[in-house]
């Protein structure tokens, strides 16, 4: 038992969305709706309630020497969205149930038996993942395959990646490895690889590291993601200071219009 | 020209078409005959755009029932505070035990309106089965319900002296309920701004020192305004509290106003804008002026005065809630490529 990630790496990612399905078939998600959005080949849009994988299409300028594609077509960037599974998880601090929970292997959880679906995890979540399912009431997200994990399975995204885009395993063998793999991409000369992992941020790191190609905001990966209980203080201080007028308010005008009544 | 290349020719001509194709779709400006691009010109994924403009944060996933929570929850605090001091230190005993029936009935009501915004409303109570500091909505269940409890004892406890049980225990314990649920009615009346203001959505967390002010003294508005229509439009001292948060609230205005940020924009453009605009004229400029001449008038006309500064400050501070809580969506949609607002 140890604390695992995921460590997703478009650069060998070729867009099967092969770890949406699994995902889908495993944890018995429902469909997500079928329209075409004239995004590339992605028709999903984004991380929800139904969604807990997402393979993300990114074209960029015709590039030969990478990709394979004849000179005049895009090249191709994948990447797997998940979960971040943040070590300050924005879902978790605010979940006033207790139904969002941190496992062993360090992911975070729905219970889905205990949460009743107030949805204050979906606004407090800086990547935007967790989401109501309006037909069902309650919060969905990636569970990390936390069944799988139990039993010593890897995650059934994991398994299903023919790539190996989506690796899985000990969270600091996969920051070793994405940093050996970041060198690697750079000697081809790929030296717009980089690895998302926005651990000096109040989220304090995540258990789902990404090698994007280029700007993460590209793939809606946030620079600076921040944990909400970051605003608690000020909040409070200012509910005090509005207490304290409230108090001393009525105090004055009760106490002043004693004799004017 | 394009057509020239479809059919018949080799693969890669049909390719070099579908791409002139799709670089057309795009940019929206197609030629093909007989081929409409949906939703052209199509956003692309880009650094500046994010993912195809997607909006990186979730929409919040409340209902209705919120922004209403929000109005009743605020009034019903702050209802249970002017109780306090009417009884205690202004001695207008009717006014204290209309506002504490005020404060009972708009936290029976919010608590019916939070319940129906769960997706599981059967499983209400799962809300009590923790204590959590760093979660306002978990600290805003236990004020709830902590408030609810004692103002529920204190009408109780009133209603078994009215009945003649004017006995000094009873006595002891209503005064001990009544100052009780005061303490709690003061985080009541305002933590609903906390509970939006430590959020992900931009435009929510960077208010997050004013808004718990901004929603208390709107709260306290609608108190008084409630209180006014239910007939104390004699009564001096709420119209000070009427003029204190208006004056606020007018304030408040002016400040959101003067600050030129592109977060502000969803309080400031579109729907959400017009409402929240709406909402800081109907409970600042208008019922502050209002209130000051009633306080300046004989009595009949300053009554009719006072009453419609109260329908302008319940509608005020209706208004101030619904536009906050569309703001937020407003605000989730530029969460687009500049990822750091």
């Amino acid at each position: 038992m140890s604390i695992t990630a995921f460590l997703t790496d478009s650069t060998l990612c070729i867009g099967c969305k092969a770890c949406e399905v699994a995902c889908k078939e495993w944890n018995d998600v429902p469909e997500d709706g079928l329209n075409w959005t004239g995004f590339s080949y992605d028709n999903t849009r984004k991380v929800g309630a139904s969604t807990w994988r997402h393979v993300k299409f990114v074209e960029n300028a015709p590039e030969p020497g990478f990709g394979g594609n004849a000179p005049e077509l895009n090249t191709w960037s994948f990447s797997s969205d998940v979960c971040k599974h943040c070590e300050n998880a924005g879902c978790l601090e605010a979940c006033p149930t207790g139904a969002i929970v941190r496992t062993e292997f360090g992911g975070v959880f729905v219970q889905p038996d205990v949460c009743n679906g107030c949805a204050y995890c979906v606004v407090s979540c800086p990547f935007g993942v967790i989401a109501k399912n309006t037909d069902d009431g309650r919060a969905f997200k990636c569970t990390f395959c936390y069944d799988r994990q139990k039993v010593g399975l890897k995650p059934a995204c994991a398994t299903a990646c023919p790539t190996e885009s989506i690796m899985f395993g000990p969270i600091d063998d996969l920051r070793q490895k994405a940093n050996d793999r970041l060198e690697t991409l750079h000697d081809r000369g790929m030296i717009d690889a980089q690895m998302y992992d926005p651990s000096d941020t109040s989220v304090g790191g995540i258990h789902a590291i990404f090698i994007v190609r280029g700007d993460p905001r590209a793939y809606n990966l946030p620079p600076k993601p921040e944990v909400p209980t970051i605003y608690l203080k000020s909040g409070w201080k200012s509910s005090a200071i509005a207490s304290a007028a409230l108090l001393l308010g009525t105090l004055v005008a009760f106490m002043g219009g004693r004799n004017g009544r | 020209m394009v057509g020239k290349m479809l059919p018949g020719d080799s693969e890669h001509d049909r390719e070099a078409a579908l791409v002139l194709i799709r670089k057309q779709a795009e940019q929206g400006t197609l030629q093909q005959p007989g081929v409409r691009a949906m939703g052209a010109p199509f956003p692309k994924a880009t650094p500046e755009r994010g993912y195809y403009g997607i909006p990186l944060l979730e929409k919040p996933a409340w209902t209705w029932e919120i922004p209403l929570y929000f109005f009743v929850g605020g009034a019903a605090g702050s209802s249970a505070v002017i109780s306090a001091a009417a009884e205690w230190l202004g001695g207008d005993l009717q006014l204290a035990r209309e506002a504490r029936w005020v404060a009972l009935a708009g936290v029976s009501i919010s608590s019916v309106l939070l319940i129906s915004d769960l997706g599981r409303p059967e499983r209400f109570a799962a809300m009590l089965r923790v204590f959590k500091p760093q979660s306002a909505m978990s600290m805003g269940a236990w004020i709830l319900a902590s408030f609810g409890t004692f103002t529920g004892a204190a009408v109780l406890l009133d209603l078994a002296r009215e009945k003649g049980l004017d006995i000094f225990p009873l006595r002891l314990t209503g005064n001990a309920a009544k100052a009780i649920s005061s303490l709690f009615a003061l985080p009541f009346s305002n933590y609903t701004g906390v509970l939006i203001g430590a959020t992900a959505i931009p435009v929510w967390n960077r208010n997050v020192k004013s808004l718990p002010i901004h929603f208390g003294m709107s709260g306290l508005q609608s108190a008084v305004s409630v209180l006014e229509l239910l007939g104390h439009t004699d009564s001096k001292p709420l119209n000070v509290l009427g003029i204190g948060s208006a004056a606020w609230e007018s304030f408040e205005g002016v400040l959101l106003e003067g600050r030129r940020e592109r977060v502000l924009e969803p309080l400031k453009r579109g729907k959400s804008g017009w409402v929240t605009r709406a909402g800081g004229l109907l409970s600042g400029p208008l019922p502050l002026g209002l209130r000051i001449a009633a306080a300046l008038s004989g009595k009949n006309k300053a009554r009719q005065l006072r009453r419609f500064a109260a329908l302008s400050g319940i509608a005020g501070s209706l208004f101030t809630r619904y536009g906050w809580v569309m703001a937020g969506a407003a605000s989730v949609k530029q969460t687009t490529g500049d990822l750091d607002i």
